[in-house]
């Protein structure tokens, strides 16, 4: 879960990192309040879960109050690369007097983390590293001694700190390492980390992402969520515990394991190519051991997406047996009743594929065609959804 | 021969009196897995009855090891226990620990590699989030079912479990020297790699099918491995073409970040690497076919 700027520096103060205070807004008049508690220049600062908010206008200096709820009431509900502005931080201006860059990071190639810096902060770090990929120190950390000061420190003298900064930094550095371990995270970016012209270190800006799989030990989290920003169906899958997200297509997708369910898609995508155009229109993996209960529920989630046109379920039995899944069709649909009202095209195979392909012919579902393979039943889905656009 | 597992494997199993270790015990049980015991602590002592086969609970994994000779431990502990489980299996230097668990914290995966590391690498890892590995015929460490494939000449290597179902299915009249699911987290012990250099050893194994899908880098770095190390013919399918940037598609490491670990990157250097690449399952299994039929 990525979280917002605000939400991440709120985790660096909890965790002792140097920031800037600040308080969020979801309207102008709440912008310029912030703005006359603070009584000085401020930034406003749109909070999307993407980069490049400058850029697209979505960062500005605001000298008084009236000009703080004009600067928000123009950022607030800006579209930055298909992310709505809900809410904009509102925070003192600071001089700045140098830019850095610091993150914690998984590297997955090296089975560890890594640490990677640069006196070169306040750009995109990724054009840093193509351009000039000296000026990036990465330095790995081993998991389990993870980093103490005289680690910091060689993080520090990697990357080039300037000698009078070298300590602070290196105070931050174990901060951020600490929390990246007690968080769980899988990423802590700040961008900039800057020097103020009193010379200290402070954390500008703040991207971090948690580990879900971690949400287990940190009940805390759950509140990080940003429920308005949800997708409504993605919402409710997750709910129901299905591992859902939610496509721009028109053919709905239900398969098991994840591996299955990506494949699905795309050659779904690539029938689509010979029938309007259409496409998946969700991933949605109901697990190995999916039960009749499960594919109800996701069933329900599929047929009330008003973007579906058709429904493919693409199941292969491994653990899960096909007859429990069709007598999963079976009964999600006699549970749905007049709701479902989109043909659903199945394919079986693997684990009691004859009883499955039995149970659903006997139940001969009006909305049902089975068809033998992945690809043709694709093609038929496919099919289907252009013939309903 | 196979790879990792064979008919001399013996196989425990930590977390079998679990619901998901019970299920699978007799599962793995009645594949022909020559299985010796589990482990649980609070369990040491007892006996459980799988279907006529009695196996022992043992407190530690090095007492199993010491009681029974195993050197084969599959893991289904939950999440919030992994780690202590394999760190377990690593101290008590068991040869090959297969962890199946879904949903265990990456910190705490990247810990227990970093210890494995510092111990010297004596335990393979494979997984976790993995069906496991099946040597057919042989030995069945894990949750793939074994009736779908018999044994033959294919090695299979894939992040992925149903993909890894559907492969032998497509290919079930040639069959596998071993089929090893390696798991869809962002780290994992046994890679791709590791298992492209076990099958390109293996007599057993004349060629390999290897499925990747989105995030991360390494299948590209197995295109790498593959150019200058594997001469069997290698078949390559890559799951994850319409997976919109910045989406979590149902495994923990699926995921495009930015323009990184996308499929298109990952076919192109696969096909780089001289690796016919299919566009869906069933054309990579004909791809397979091809080759099997061309080798004889």
């Amino acid at each position: 879960m990525d979280l917002y700027e605000y939400q991440a520096k709120d985790l660096f103060a909890a965790h002792d990192v140097p920031v800037l205070p600040g308080d969020v807004a979801s309207t102008p008049a709440e912008a310029k309040a912030i703005a006359e508690r603070f009584g000085q220049t401020v930034v406003v600062k749109a909070q999307v879960k993407t980069g490049g908010r400058g850029k697209a206008g979505g960062v500005k200096l605001a000298e008084s109050p009236d000009e703080t709820e004009a600067k928000a009431e123009a950022i607030l509900g800006l579209d930055i690369k298909g992310h709505v502005v809900h809410r904009v931080l509102v925070t003192p201006a600071s001089d700045i007097a140098e830019e850095y860059y610091f993150s914690f990071l998984l590297d997955r190639a090296n089975r560890t983390f890594l640490a990677m810096a640069s006196v070169e902060g306040g750009m995109d770090i990724e054009e840093v590293a193509a351009t000039k990929p000296e000026a990036l120190a990465k330095v790995p950390v081993d998991a389990v001694k993870g980093v103490d000061r005289a680690k910091a420190d060689e993080i520090v003298a990697a990357a080039k700190f300037p000698a009078e900064v070298a300590d602070q930094v290196a105070e931050v550095v174990v901060k951020l390492w600490e929390t990246f371990v007690r968080e769980d995270a899988t990423l802590v970016e700040v961008n900039p980390l800057v020097r103020d012209p009193e010379g200290r270190i402070v954390a500008l800006d703040g991207k971090v992402t948690l580990d879900e799989n971690a949400s287990f030990r940190h009940p805390d989290h759950e509140a990080l969520v940003d429920k308005q920003a949800e997708d409504p169906l993605e919402a409710k899958a997750k709910a129901k515990n299905l591992n859902y997200v939610k496509l721009d297509g028109q053919v709905g997708i239900i398969g098991n394991g994840a591996g299955l369910v990506m494949s699905t898609l795309d050659v779904v995508a690539y029938a689509g190519e010979k029938h309007n155009g259409v496409k998946p229109a969700n991933f949605l993996d109901i697990g190995g051991g999916a039960s009749a209960e499960v594919m109800a529920n996701g069933l329900d989630i599929i047929l009330h997406d008003p973007d579906v046109r058709s429904v493919f379920v693409n199941v292969f039995g491994g653990i899960t047996a096909c007859d429990a899944v069709a007598n999963g069709i079976v009964k999600a649909l006699e549970i749905l009743g007049d709701e479902a009202t989109k043909p659903l095209v199945v394919r079986l195979d693997g684990n009691n594929v004859e009883e499955g392909r039995r149970i659903l012919a006997d139940a001969n579902h009006p909305l049902v065609t089975v068809v033998d393979t992945m690809d043709n039943a694709a093609d038929k889905a496919a099919e289907l959804a252009a013939a309903g656009v | 021969m196979a790879i990792f597992i064979n008919k001399d494997s013996k196989v425990i199993v930590q977390g079998m009196t679990g619901a998901e270790g019970t299920k699978h015990t007799k599962r793995m049980l009645a594949s022909g897995t020559t299985i010796v015991g589990g482990v649980n602590p609070r369990k040491a002592g007892e006996k459980v009855d799988f279907d006529g086969n009695v196996l022992p609970v043992f407190g530690t994994v090095t007492e199993a090891m010491e009681a029974t000779g195993a050197n084969v431990t599959v893991i289904f502990v939950p999440p919030a226990f992994a780690k202590a489980a394999v760190v377990e299996a690593i101290d008590a230097g068991i040869e090959l620990a297969v962890v199946i668990t879904e949903g265990i914290p990456v910190h705490d995966t990247a810990a227990f590699w970093a210890h494995a590391v510092a111990t010297g690498n004596k335990t393979r890892i494979i997984g976790p989030n993995c069906p496991g590995l099946i040597s057919p015929g042989q030995s069945n460490a894990g949750i793939i079912p074994a009736n779908i494939s018999g044994a033959g000449k294919i090695g299979l290597v894939s992040k992925s479990g149903t993909l890894t179902y559907q492969m032998m299915y497509e290919l079930r009249d040639f069959g596998f020297s071993t089929a090893i699911g390696i798991g869809g987290d962002p780290i994992i012990g046994t890679t791709h790699i590791d298992a492209l250099a076990a099958f390109e050893a293996d007599p057993d194994t004349a060629a390999i099918v290897m499925i990747g899908e989105i995030g991360g880098d390494a299948e590209e770095r197995a295109a790498a491995y593959i150019k200058d190390n594997v001469t069997k013919p290698v078949v390559g399918y890559v799951a994850g073409f319409t997976a919109p940037e910045g989406k979590t598609m149902g495994h923990a490491g699926a995921i495009v970040s930015g323009s990184a670990g996308t499929a298109q990157a990952k076919k192109e250097a696969l096909e780089a690497a001289g690796v016919k690449v299919g566009k869906t399952p069933s054309e990579t299994a004909a791809l397979m076919r091809e080759i099997m039929q061309s080798i004889g």
